[in-house]
């Protein structure tokens, strides 16, 4: 675009057609709705320092497999020279040193750290899918339901509550060899972890959308009385058009603030799964398995006993913590 | 006022204090209906019965709201209607029958003679591009989420009117005509005053240049002093473009320049409907002759020399339940027995006039036997005659007739 003035350039100029009272006014009424929840945000300690250690969680996950790849993270190897004749680690701490800064795995002498931390990579990416799969189901679901209501929203409706009245952990359970064969020999998917992390996060999608669907349907039905919907469709928009560029921008907030706790609840039920064996297996680290293996060793070693569950509960209530904060940001009015 | 009796520099001595003195001042003349012109826009008999459902899981229909009840008018080409009527009276849902947001349970919308009150959405389509609306809330009639060039433009993009290049030029262009800093195209709705978020709603009217133009209370949000223009600006824009305008308002005031014909609605129902010198110097319905006195530049000549207000007692009916005969009656101030049992018809008292009433005239002179008790072959308290037959030919039609009753004369009178 050749034209563009910028907001900052047209704003010191004086206006050639518009009317200076009510150019006064629309200076004062200037801020968009989404500065002032970033002015509010920033204000929220809380909400702040939760953020910052949820940003950290994400930068540390993605660098992982990097620093696997060249050599500073070692989740694999053993060191049975660490280990005392009873197979736990030497030294006070779980064996902590320069090397091994969370001590190194009784029994076997892998590095604690390099588990837990590419542990965190591989739980948060299975988390990731999921939440943005069930999101996606949700939100176009909850969106038709809401816009179109009458019998469509009827059969959504009804869709919803089949769904939440699944036993879903039993089902999961007892699923878990027949679909992992289906997936594998039907579906092609590489035997092994893949197959196991493709099982748990279309599992976890196809339980967690009915709640997402619910809210942006609520959502919807106060949109859509909305004069810009009633302008949309007297020119002519397409479903499509309505769905997706009318009323989906207007979803961002709380379709944000679902995300942000959506993740946290499956960062513990892939941990929760993991933990039940039908997530991915060992000797692959996930937090779920890192965590079922630590737990044997409450009174030998509690550095190797805390750390998985630490590092669990730290990005599950950050997450959280930051998805309250978000929310209050952005719906002043909801101050429980 | 007409554009005679402007004087220049009159206006200058005082402070602007009413709307219709803005509008001098901005130097725009009342409005006059085109003479001749065929009707674009005519409705008839037009009902909109909104399903009340019970709670819970059955959810069945335990009555309706008859938010629209047999609605009669037309609208000419290039010309202006004004439908004026008390919050809740079922103007906005008159306006989105005719923009056909909604379908309505029975009647009829002929628009450029086509009926299209149950046209399907594939027909709608190309009609989109003649008929328009102005919404009345310039807060929620804008996408929050879209620059104003995207609202602007989106319904050439989706009509494929102009190639992708030439958006951007006929946006500017319309932001141009409304007023706007051309400029201002890649801001967003928050950026900009009640006031001039209305003339973006304005501009999007006008993207697919409609030939009728339902403007749904659209000065009513904002502030007096802006109303003025923006009334100004929808008059330009029906002089340049020759737009048929369904202005709809909450007072008689708003209207009195712009529409040349007014309409006046009261639960659901056209009460009297007349051009500009019937209603607001001849009203004989005693609704309208309430709606004339809270206008202080009428107030004097509508009620006869008294200065006072008329108060209407009471709240206005649920349209749920609507009273019996006639639905003003719980709050009318010269009703009697007949009232509660019969509908008064809307009869034509003059060239351009109707009223629907059983007693009408102008104020303090209404008759003291019903008018209607002939026609309806019953007696003055509204009990059937027998010695009386019903006229048969009390059908509404939705424009004037040749002839009608002239009340002053007792006879019938003709063009
Ligand atoms: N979608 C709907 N469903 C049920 N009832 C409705 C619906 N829309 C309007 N109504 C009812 O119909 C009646 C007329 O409403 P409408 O919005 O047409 O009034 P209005 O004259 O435009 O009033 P206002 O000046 O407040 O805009 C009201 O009683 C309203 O509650
Ligand atoms: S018909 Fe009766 S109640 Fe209705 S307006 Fe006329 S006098 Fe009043
Ligand atoms: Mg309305």
């Amino acid at each position: 675009m050749t034209t563009t003035v910028s907001n900052l350039e047209s704003e010191g100029l004086p206006d050639p057609t518009g009317h200076p009272d009510e150019m006064d006014r629309g200076k004062v009424e200037g801020k968009s709705p989404t500065r002032l929840a970033i002015e509010r945000f920033r204000k929220d300690r809380l909400s702040m320092v939760s953020f910052i250690i949820v940003a950290l969680y994400i930068l540390g996950g993605i660098l992982a497999p990097f620093l696997v790849k060249f050599g500073l993270l070692d989740p694999t190897s053993y060191h049975q020279d660490l280990l005392n004749e009873f197979t736990l680690p030497e030294g006070p701490l779980g064996g902590i040193s320069w090397k091994h800064p969370l001590g190194v795995e009784p029994g076997t002498g892998r590095d604690v750290m390099s588990r837990v931390w590419l542990g965190t990579t591989l739980s948060l990416t299975i988390a990731l899918i999921a939440s943005l799969l069930a999101m996606a189901i949700g939100t176009v679901l909850g969106i038709i339901a809401g816009f179109t209501g009458g019998l469509t929203d009827g059969v959504i409706g009804r869709l919803i509550d089949l769904t939440l009245s699944f036993p879903s952990t039993l089902m999961l359970l007892a699923l878990s060899a027949p679909m992992y064969a289906l997936l594998t020999k039907n579906f092609h998917v590489p035997e092994g972890d893949l197959a196991w992390a493709t099982y748990v996060v279309v599992f976890l999608a196809i339980f967690g959308w009915p709640p997402i669907a619910r809210l942006i349907r609520g959502q919807v039905l106060s949109i859509r009385e909305r004069e810009f919907v009633h302008a949309a469709t007297l020119f002519g928009a397409s479903r499509f058009r309505m769905y997706f560029k009318e009323i989906l921008p207007n979803l961002w907030a709380p379709l944000l603030v679902s995300f942000t706790l959506l993740l946290p609840a499956y960062i513990s039920a892939e941990a929760a799964l993991s933990y039940l064996g039908v997530s991915i297996k060992p000797p692959t680290p996930t937090l779920g398995n890192v965590l079922r293996d630590s737990l044997n060793y409450a009174e030998f070693d509690f550095v190797y006993f805390f750390s998985p569950a630490f590092a669990i509960a730290l990005i599950v209530v950050c997450f959280n913590l930051l998805g309250d904060g978000l929310r209050d940001a952005l719906d002043p009015k909801s101050n429980r | 006022m007409t554009f005679e009796e402007y004087v220049p520099g009159a206006a200058d001595d005082h402070e602007p204090a009413t709307m219709a003195d803005m509008l001098t001042v901005a130097g725009n003349a009342a409005a006059v209906a085109p003479v001749g012109a065929a009707p674009i826009l005519e409705v008839d008999k037009l009902r909109m019965y909104f399903p009340v459902k019970s709670p819970g899981l059955l959810r069945r229909t335990v009555g309706h709201v008859q938010a629209v009840d047999g609605v009669s008018f037309q609208v000419v080409e290039g010309g202006s209607l004004g439908l004026v009527g008390e919050s809740g009276c079922g103007k906005s849902t008159t306006g989105r029958l005719i923009t056909r947001l909604y379908t309505p349970t029975s009647g009829a919308i002929r628009f450029q003679g086509e009926d299209i009150a149950h046209a399907k959405a594939r027909q709608l389509k190309p009609l989109r591009r003649d008929i328009q609306m102005i919404f009345q809330d310039p807060y929620t009639s804008l996408n929050p989420r879209h620059t104003v060039g995207a609202i602007i433009g989106a319904p050439l993009a989706i009509h494929k009117i102009l190639p992708k290049k030439q958006i951007l030029p006929r946006v500017q262009e319309l932001l141009e005509i409304v007023g706007l800093n051309p400029e201002h195209y890649n801001r967003y709705p928050h950026e900009f005053s009640g006031g001039q978020r209305q003339r973006i709603g304005i501009a999007r009217s006008l993207t697919l240049q409609p030939k009728l133009l339902v403007a749904d209370e659209p000065v009513s949000a904002l502030d007096v002093s802006i109303q003025a223009q923006v009334v100004n600006l929808l008059q330009d824009i029906q002089r340049e473009f020759g737009v048929a305008f369904l202005f709809i308002a909450h007072d008689l005031a708003v209207v009195r320049h712009f529409c040349p014909e007014v309409a006046v609605m009261y639960l659901g129902k056209i009460v009297e409907i007349g051009d500009r010198d019937s209603i607001y110097n001849n009203a004989h319905h005693p609704y309208t002759q309430a709606l004339l006195s809270a206008v202080p530049d009428v107030r004097q000549a509508a009620t006869g020399g008294r200065r006072e207000r008329i108060r209407l007692e009471g709240d206005v009916p649920s349209p749920i339940d609507p009273p019996s005969g006639c639905r003003f009656r719980t709050r009318c101030p010269i009703a009697q027995e007949i009232c509660a049992r019969h509908e008064p018809p809307l009869l034509q008292i003059g060239q351009r006039h109707k009223v629907a009433c059983h007693f009408p005239g102008r104020l303090g002179e209404a008759p003291r036997e019903p008018l209607t008790s002939g026609l309806l072959g019953v007696d003055r308290e509204g009990r059937p005659d027998p010695g009386a037959s019903p006229s048969t030919d009390l059908v509404e039609q939705p424009g004037f007739a040749d002839t009608w009753f002239d009340l002053d004369k007792k006879t019938i009178g003709r063009v």
